[in-house]
């Protein structure tokens, strides 16, 4: 099993160790023909139309917004459908810095999100904290606080890099299991076991 | 300024005066006498200073206290006063709130970062951090510690009550006051909302579809730059600047690089004044391209957000031709700039200027015509001139007030005296006229640049500065004009190779401010048009 892009030949990716480490994980938790032909109808769907959530707090969402643009155009993968809401959206562009009182309402924003989601932390803030550190009310990167799938750094990154960014994700969700154990959602139990949802719903 | 001098020493003995590094007079005066000055200051009509630039919180160690910069839009005049108090603990300064309408925000502030109380602000409440916050980060004994402040995803507790200081018989009393009235409906907007053009929220009392008032609730982007500056040596505070506006981050550059020359008595050569000017105004128009194309958006004409962005990635062509950056370039440096141009900038400047008019004669025939669109803006969130230099509101959102408030025109820095342009005024103060006024601003950017896209001198891009830059001790403040109004930036040096306050006055806190005065009474879907057409960055406001 190989996972293909159509616009981009398979030795031209630079992590394709990576992807074959879960193409390995899947083929060992093993499945039947049937099964394993619906997983791929529902990632091939699902791969090719990624809905982003409009979640940009500073430097990164003007490029974000360029990459809506003409020029750089996400339309052409199928990713131009911008959801101001969480509940419609697919994935969530971390773009820009978190800050401490983003943070509730950022997790908030993650809970929202409808299953299955998916995370791209976009620029070195989301990332580390970036520039701002060292500083007394910014978050040292949002791994702590949701689960991250993509990271694309830069500061801001080119809108290039933010189109690989999401042709990774999209090659990330083609080695998904939607029927028994899914090889990446174990993860996201495992991390909101250990970040659990706030109780009050105010 | 003498006889101004001569006048307040006769009226107020006790107050000393000296003239700062910047050549600005500076009164010093007990905080007993403060109300009475301001009030003195604004209201005699020789010194007229009816525009309050900025309020710079500072920590001396054994002092607290406030630095006021003033500025008359009559006589075009500049004086600051400084106010402290030695008590830490229950530090009170009187309020002006009452005078200048910007001052209830910019001193909130500073009781956010500082700790200081001002007796008769009518709102004293944090504006960045949370209620719950322990200390005051800007003070230099303040503990940073995380495990004091964690970072936590359970909900922030808010409330509806802010507080009051009064005096009553020599004794301040707080008062608990309520935002909205009792039986207000408030609807919450932001802070994820596409419309508020980044994480700013508003919370929004309404009647019917009508707003009665908005609570501007901010802090979702506040990164702490000022603190962070003062553990930074001098040529390092540089880059948080292209990060604050991020489509001012050449004028930001610009800004405190004059600062910092006039602080080490370092003269640019003129090239690299040239190329500063020429990257003002380009990320001028590139900025003003933006918010054409986001705020016709936000009104439901989304072709022409591709329209706008086509000019501004054509001019982000050119910054990254020289720059090596799209958006954050950390160009301007002290003395000069980083690198010389590229070989084809002056190509490639004449090819933007042939093609710009073209585009603003189409942007015109798409949108500025239409009946929609008309009928949206015009009258829409009217600001009368009074009202936006009460609130200070510079820039574009203040000229289409009827304010000559351009710092291009009315402090010249760099070659701006040599060079020939228009300010453009506007009466009518509404959203229609915010739009023009920007339409008919990338116009006047084109004519400085031809001005100069033929004349580039030779000569070095970069004097020779020593290594290890140290200020000597004084203070210094420096206002230029951003995109968005002037951007003023105050720094004040104990010798050393870091700022010992480096306060950064943006353009965007007022734009945010006034929002709660011009939507009153308006419909909540004009909240969107009014909102836009201010073109307010959260990432300024906050810093």
């Amino acid at each position: 099993m190989e996972v293909t892009t159509k616009s981009m030949p398979y030795e031209a990716w630079k992590d394709n160790e990576y992807i074959e480490q879960l193409v390995k994980e899947l083929q060992e938790s093993g499945t039947n023909v049937i099964v394993g032909s619906f997983d791929k109808l529902i990632n091939w769907g699902r791969s090719n139309s990624l809905w982003p959530l409009t979640f940009a707090t500073s430097c990164c969402g003007i490029e974000f917004v360029s990459l809506g643009a003409a020029r750089f155009d996400m339309a052409r993968f199928g990713w131009e459908v911008a959801r101001a809401s969480p509940r419609q959206a697919d994935f969530m562009m971390v773009a820009g810095t978190i800050v401490n009182r983003m943070v509730p309402v950022f997790r908030r924003l993650y809970d929202q999100l409808a299953e299955p989601k998916y995370v791209i932390a976009c620029g070195s803030c989301a990332i580390s904290g970036g520039p701002f550190r060292k500083s007394y009310h910014v978050a040292k990167g949002i791994e702590d606080i949701v689960p991250v799938d993509v990271f694309v750094p830069g500061c801001p990154p080119r809108p290039e890099a933010m189109i690989y960014g999401i042709m990774q994700l999209s090659r990330k969700i083609k080695v998904e299991k939607f029927f028994g154990g899914v090889n990446r959602q174990e993860s996201q139990k495992e991390f909101l076991a250990k970040h659990p949802i706030p109780a009050d719903g105010e | 300024m003498a006889n101004i001098q001569e006048k307040i020493a006769k009226l107020f003995p006790a107050a000393t005066f000296e003239n700062d590094n910047s050549g600005i007079l500076q009164i010093t005066v007990a905080d007993e006498q403060w109300h009475e000055l301001a009030k003195n200051l604004r209201d005699d009509p020789d010194t007229a200073m009816d525009y309050l630039v900025t309020i710079v919180g500072m920590d001396w160690v054994e002092k607290l206290g406030c630095i006021y910069y003033l500025m008359s839009t009559r006589h075009n005049t500049m004086c600051s006063v400084k106010v402290a108090v030695t008590d830490r603990d229950k530090p009170y300064i009187h309020s002006v709130a009452d005078l200048w309408r910007i001052a209830e925000i910019y001193e909130r502030e500073v009781y956010d970062f500082y700790g200081i109380v001002f007796i008769n602000n009518p709102d004293m409440r944090r504006l960045f951090l949370n209620i719950d916050w322990v200390g005051y980060p800007l003070r230099k004994d303040y503990d940073e510690d995380p495990a004091i402040n964690p970072v936590s995803i359970e909900n922030e507790r808010q409330t509806d009550l802010t507080s009051v200081y009064k005096e009553e018989g020599g004794k301040v009393v707080k008062t608990e006051r309520e935002i909205f009235h009792k039986d207000d409906f408030v609807v919450n907007i932001g802070p994820q909302h596409p419309a508020t053009h980044g994480v700013l929220r508003f919370r929004t009392a309404v009647d019917g579809e009508t707003i009665k008032k908005i609570d501007v609730y901010m802090g979702y982007i506040h990164r702490g730059v000022e603190k962070l500056c003062e553990s930074l040596q001098y040529p390092q505070t540089l880059h948080f600047l292209d990060r604050l506006d991020y489509f001012s981050g050449q004028i930001y550059h610009h800004g405190l690089c004059l600062l910092y020359e006039k602080a080490l008595n370092i003269e640019v050569s003129r090239r690299a004044q040239v190329i500063r000017v020429m990257m003002d105004e380009l990320s001028r128009i590139a900025s003003h391209c933006l918010f054409i194309g986001t705020y016709c958006m936000d009104l439901g004409a989304t072709t022409m957000l591709f329209y706008t962005l086509r000019v501004r990635e054509q001019i982000l062509d050119i910054f990254e031709k020289t720059c090596g950056a799209r958006m954050t370039f950390n160009y301007a440096c002290i003395g000069g700039v980083m690198q010389d141009l590229a070989p084809d900038f002056a190509d490639d400047v004449r090819a933007l200027l042939e093609v710009l008019p073209k585009n603003i004669k189409e942007y015109n025939k798409i949108f500025t015509g239409n009946v929609i669109a008309k009928n949206r803006m015009e009258g829409v969130g009217v600001l009368t001139r009074e009202d936006a230099i009460s609130y200070a509101v510079t820039g574009p959102s203040g000229r289409a007030s009827g304010w000559a408030c351009d710092i291009r025109k009315l402090q010249p820095y760099s070659i701006y005296d040599e060079l020939e342009f228009d300010e453009i005024v506007r009466e009518e103060g509404d959203s229609m006229a915010r739009f023009k006024v920007r339409m008919a601003e990338m116009e006047q950017s084109a004519r400085i640049l031809a001005q100069l896209v033929d004349n580039i001198p030779d000569g070095e891009y970069c004097v020779k500065v020593p290594k290890v830059v140290k200020l000597p001790k004084g203070q210094w403040f420096q206002l230029v004009e951003g995109c968005r109004g002037a951007f003023g930036v105050y720094v004040e040096s104990d010798g050393s190779t870091k700022p010992f306050r480096l306060k950064i006055a943006p353009p965007c806190l007022p734009l945010a401010a006034v929002v709660d005065h011009i939507t009153q009474g308006s419909k909540i879907a004009d909240l969107i048009t009014i909102g836009g057409s201010l073109d307010y960055i959260v990432p300024d406001m906050d810093r």
